[in-house]
């Protein structure tokens, strides 16, 4: 192995090259694979029509999450109540077939592991530092927060990897992005990632696996990590990482599928060789000092148009490139806003707090220190608290915040996906605004005609109790 | 996979430019769990111009789509390539093939074939009245009216094609360098080799 130094990315590609092809191409050994309902079925499908099996059914867990009602699954008598779109119920139906079919654990819907597939994954340890990771879905790069090279595949990889467990690829370029300083208060890890994004832009990162570096990841608890690197793939690249330290060991140990006895200390010694040597280099950095970043909200359709919550809607005018101004007009008519209107003033109608990017329990913490003794304001119609795992709900129910929220007038329901990309029952209204704790703000992307604005779960919060976007640090004083 | 060696049969003259995969496959067909039965999502909006290629019954069942420049362009479904396979289509000739359908088309045993728009003009009008064969071997188009076009392919993807080799096959094929890496693994990273399931 070559003695130039290397950062945590190359270290991780290194160990993990079954052969190297002429052109450069690499057959990449995968350690853990993540399958959901929505992107496997036809990867089963192929497999059963060529005779084939599922190489490591140890190294895969599946887990239904898209599709999943968030109300009640069972009847008095525990049995499962039918799902009411029939292509749901069919694509739910099939990974319940499937999954034992080729031998592989099946989380089903009324487990309490069940959760959403990048909220078990690290919940579970059966994501690991140093580790490949795939799942047929975009926001695999969540992974990359326990410091696992985790990234998302298409459903003929999926089945190249359940058949093979490797998978053919070219190597990223590296991209740092160090953000040092202090974090002021109010300030969470979604706002640090919503302003990375609206620095770098939706393209920044392509063709990139970011190294999310500085003294702020390192200070920063694993769950914020996981939040961060979810997003990097709005940010264009196809990882995110964080470099496995202490804390993120101390997260690990004693987890379900965490190793135990001697592979823990052997782990844990290989986990420490893993940080970017001195002196390695990497394609692209960017530097962001902590003091700029405010909370942050997004007004327009793509993840990049954030601004601190203290801003205004900008003009098609104030941006230079011109495709990007038409987009902004386009974007701005969809969402109903007019340039100049302070960010405050503008009211929403729906909460949604959840998604793969936001619904762990600190998540859930940070939203009730906002809700507690509070309201949800009378011009919120629809606001919805949506759990990452039923083990998150377990713990949230047993600190009592299930109690807080439902206090406050929001819904507390059953863990999944849910109105993050609406593809069951939870959908935000055409024409209506919604204060959303997820990583995709799109056209459409939480229900026909509906407009997103992405923001940390403290500040969904204090939106649901103000009915209007709003600074939570006016709500919560500066010792949030 | 299908091995395709040789090609014949009617083509249906479509010849046109810029078809994105949400015109070979409508975005709401993407729910399915199965690659079969696509076939009745493809080209459907085309389907309700009147007069239409698709639905005239000379071209039923046709091997072979003629299109215009940047077929495929758009989203990167696969679903397209599946829609293609289950319409019976086995190879699309066009000017030029977006990247992404290409890839895709190939690893699902569809050839493609790139031909300059004055060759594909002619193909248009011969598949009006008459059948069109394309031999893999040769390289080459060939009509019943002694037309002959030839065409390139990459030699790796050729090979594939003409043993009905897929992707995961392949990789199959490495099976000992995977069951090396496996075993090196074992020992050098046995917390990721290894999970409580396979320790169990
Ligand atoms: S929560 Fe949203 S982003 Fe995450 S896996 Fe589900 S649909 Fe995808």
């Amino acid at each position: 192995m070559t003695k130039n130094p290397r950062t945590l990315y190359q270290k991780i590609w290194d160990a993990h090259v079954v052969d190297t092809r002429d052109d450069g191409t690499c057959l990449i050994y995968i350690d853990r694979h993540l399958v959901h309902e929505v992107t496997s079925p036809q990867a089963f499908e192929a497999l059963r029509a060529a005779g084939r099996t599922v190489r490591r059914p140890d190294l895969t867990i599946a887990v239904p999450d898209h599709n999943l009602p968030t109300t009640a699954r069972q009847d008095a008598e525990g049995h499962l109540l039918p799902i009411a779109d029939p292509q749901s119920a069919t694509q739910l139906a099939a990974l319940r077939k499937n999954a034992p079919e080729f031998g592989i654990r099946y989380i089903d819907a009324i487990d309490r592991e069940q959760g959403i597939v990048h909220v078990v994954g690290p919940e579970q340890g059966f994501s690991l530092p140093g580790a490949t990771i795939v799942c047929g879905d975009s926001h695999t790069a969540c992974h990359g927060g326990v410091g696992a090279l985790a990234f998302g595949i298409g459903t003929t990889e999926v089945e190249h990897v359940l058949a093979t467990q490797t998978l053919l690829l070219k190597q990223s370029k590296t991209m740092e992005v160090r953000v040092e300083g202090q974090l002021g208060a109010g300030v969470t890890p979604k706002d640090v990632v919503l302003h990375v994004i609206g620095v770098i832009g939706t393209a920044g990162g392509t063709g990139h696996v970011i190294e999310f570096c500085g003294n702020v990841f390192a200070e920063m608890s694993v769950e914020g990590r996981l939040t961060v690197c979810n997003m990097a793939i709005e940010g264009g690249a196809r990882a995110g990482l964080v470099a496995p330290d202490e804390t993120t060991f101390a997260y690990i140990q004693g987890r379900p599928y965490a190793p135990a006895g001697e592979d823990w200390d052997k782990a844990v010694a290989w986990w420490k060789s893993l940080a970017t040597d001195e002196g390695a280099t990497f394609d692209k950095s960017v530097h962001i000092r902590a003091e700029d970043i405010q909370p942050t909200v997004t007004w327009g359709t793509s993840p990049e148009d954030t601004s601190a919550i203290g801003g205004v809607v900008p003009a098609p005018e104030d941006f230079a490139d011109a495709s990007k101004r038409d987009a902004v007009k386009v974007s701005l008519d969809y969402m109903g806003l007019t340039p100049g209107t302070r960010l405050t003033d503008v009211e929403v109608q729906n909460i949604f707090i959840g998604s793969c990017t936001n619904s762990r329990i600190e998540d859930i913490r940070a939203a009730c220190e906002v809700l507690k003794g509070r309201k949800k304001a009378d011009n919120v119609k629809w606001a919805i608290v949506v759990p990452g795992s039923g083990l998150v709900k377990e713990q949230a129910e047993a600190e009592g915040l299930d109690k807080i929220i439902i206090e406050a007038g929001l819904e507390w329901r059953e863990p999944g996906c849910s109105a993050c990309l609406a593809m069951n029952p939870d959908k935000v209204p055409a024409g209506e605004r919604c204060a959303s704790t997820s990583n995709r703000n799109f056209t459409g992307r939480q229900g026909p005609g509906s407009r997103t604005h992405l923001m940390s779960p403290a500040m969904a919060a204090a939106a649901a109790v103000t009915g209007k976007l709003t600074d939570v640090r006016e709500l919560v004083g500066a010792n949030c | 996979m299908e091995p395709i060696n040789h090609v014949a049969g009617r083509a249906i003259p479509f010849g046109r430019k810029n078809v994105d995969t949400d015109v070979i496959i409508p975005a709401h067909w993407l729910k399915t769990i199965t690659r079969e039965g696509l076939g009745k999502g493809a080209f459907e909006a085309v389907k309700k111009e009147p007069g239409n290629v698709f639905d005239d019954p000379d071209y039923a069942g046709a091997p072979i789509l003629i299109a215009g420049d940047n077929f495929g362009c758009g989203s990167s479904r696969e679903h397209a390539a599946w829609a293609l396979l289950d319409m019976g289509v086995k190879c699309v000739i066009a000017p030029s093939f977006s990247d992404i359908f290409s890839g895709n088309a190939f690893k699902n045993g569809i050839l493609t074939v790139a031909l300059p728009q004055e060759a594909i003009d002619r193909l248009l009008e011969v598949a009006k009245t008459d059948q069109i064969d394309i031999d893999l071997e040769t390289q080459s188009v060939t009509t019943p009216f002694q037309d002959r076009f030839a065409f390139d392919i990459d030699p790796f993807r050729k090979h594939c094609l003409e043993n009905g080799l897929d992707e995961v096959g392949l990789t199959m094929a490495q099976n000992d360098a995977i069951n090396a890496y496996e075993a090196k693994a074992k020992a050098g990273l046995p917390f990721l080799a290894r999970t409580p399931a396979t320790a169990a």
